[in-house]
């Protein structure tokens, strides 16, 4: 079985580094380039590039800023944000992206997963899976400004028989909070679906990693932690390493 | 002086990490060929690739880059395979039956087959267990865990032409092979952070005598 993962997300409005709170209240944090680079100087496992902004204002992340980060890295590299098209997903692919996070098409058009996986393989498809908080048997879509009635874990697995190879989970409600993470769910979807799970959305601290590796997350993936704490991916592999679990070794 | 590096572009993947890789580990002339006429021979060739089997294939053959790669092969110098690009230096795969592979090390690919935890594609990060002779590669020896993605991998006919496994479902897969100039490599070194780049400095070095 592959390494647990630790992944920095990185959040843009297109043009910089934003931070929010429940998936809302976007303010600038600083360049997304610039993070990228510092996060690739820590010798992360993989990074995530997420353009909030882009599915509101109606278009796909820019190719420019997928090329950009993925400059910076020797690393795996995820992305998401309008991508709503194949040639879309393949702009993404040939600026650097590595795999491509979509979330609202996925819901809106089912068929989209497939054609996706089909056309560049499962291992490019991740699908966002938004529940709107810990209760609810709803997801998100919009960037969060729509609720959608059904199950997170019905979506993720229509995702996953539809051809999606990894799961992006997070809870609207906790997000960016660094309050801890909704374990439940993260227990209830990796239990359910075949394909890895990777936990966002509450982590705050290494506990809160370890906790969410302990429900059946394959990876964990945290913005603010790592963004305006002293926390480090590094320091959270070393952590969950000596509690057992099975990160990658790094030099 | 520096050593020449020639890398096959069949326009089904992005070069340009793998390109950065190579440029970060040592300072080479490297530059990509998308056709038997952009070859200007190298002391290093490298088939990368993502894909499958069959289309790789056909793309060097319309391009005619299996006839540079082999007179490459035959001339004695130094050949890489990276990921799918390792799979291409066998006879076949059982993703595009029927279609023969580069044939420079005799055996067949094989699907990936999924037991208890493990899941088809593999991918993320593992570690490698190294034959002896690995010593060439000294950073293939560490403990270091490199980036996989794949759902086949090489099995060689003569095992003597393993270099490097890593675990899968609890068994192992073949994750590099060699044979006199020819190297595969199942994992992508240019997204193994900087142990991958540390792979790639030990690949130079190899090439360079």
């Amino acid at each position: 079985m592959a390494k647990r993962r630790v992944i920095p997300t990185l959040l843009t409005d297109g043009v910089s580094l934003v931070k929010g709170e429940r998936f809302r209240s976007w303010r600038t944090v600083g360049s997304v380039v610039a993070a990228a680079r510092v996060f690739s100087m820590r010798d992360v496992d993989e990074l995530v590039l997420l353009d909030v902004r882009a599915t509101p204002e109606g278009r796909c992340v820019s190719p420019e800023m997928v090329v950009s980060v993925a400059e910076c890295l020797s690393v795996p590299l995820g992305v998401g944000g309008g991508v709503n098209t194949l040639p879309d997903f393949e702009a993404t692919l040939r600026a650097g992206a590595d795999k491509v996070v979509i979330g609202t098409i996925a819901i809106r058009d089912l068929p989209f997963v497939s054609a996706a996986a089909q056309r560049f393989g499962s291992q490019a498809v991740v699908v966002a899976v938004d529940a709107v908080d810990d209760s609810s048997n709803a997801v998100a879509i919009e960037a969060g400004s729509v609720d959608v009635d059904m199950s997170p874990i019905d979506l993720a697995l229509k995702a996953v028989d539809a051809g999606a190879g990894e799961i992006l989970l997070q809870t609207v409600s906790r997000d960016g909070l660094q309050g801890g993470m909704n374990l439940p769910l993260i227990e209830k979807v990796s239990a359910s679906v075949s394909v890895p799970v990777i936990a966002s959305s509450g982590a705050g601290t290494y506990e809160h990693l370890l906790e969410a590796f302990t429900a059946g997350a394959d990876a964990v993936a945290a913005g603010a932690m790592f963004q305006f704490t002293e926390q480090t991916p590094r320091g959270a592999r070393n952590y969950l390493a000596a509690r057992g679990v099975a990160v990658r070794i790094a030099d | 002086m520096k050593i020449e590096v020639e890398v096959v572009d069949l326009s089904i993947n992005n070069l340009a990490s793998l390109c950065r890789g190579f440029r970060e580990a040592a300072d080479i002339e490297l530059r990509t060929i998308a056709s038997a006429d952009e070859s200007r021979g190298a002391q290093l060739m490298v088939v990368p690739g993502v894909g499958a089997y069959g289309a790789a294939i056909g793309e060097l053959r319309s391009r005619g880059l299996d006839r540079v790669v082999g007179d490459h092969v035959e001339a004695g110098s130094p050949l890489l395979g990276v990921c799918l690009g390792m799979q291409l230096l066998s006879g076949s795969s059982e993703e595009s039956p029927g279609v023969p592979g580069l044939g420079f090390i005799p055996g067949a690919v094989r699907r990936l087959v999924p037991t208890g935890n493990a899941r088809v594609p593999n991918v993320g990060w593992g570690g490698l267990e190294a034959r002896e002779r690995a010593e060439a590669f000294p950073t293939l020896t560490g403990t270091l865990d490199f980036y996989f993605v794949h759902s086949y991998a090489f099995v060689p006919d003569d095992d003597a032409d393993v270099l490097v496994t890593s675990s899968f479902g609890g068994g192992q897969f073949v994750a590099g092979v060699w044979r006199d100039n020819v190297l595969g490599l199942q994992f992508h070194p240019e997204k193994s952070s900087r142990g991958g780049i540390r792979v790639l400095a030990d690949v130079v070095a190899w090439a360079h005598g």
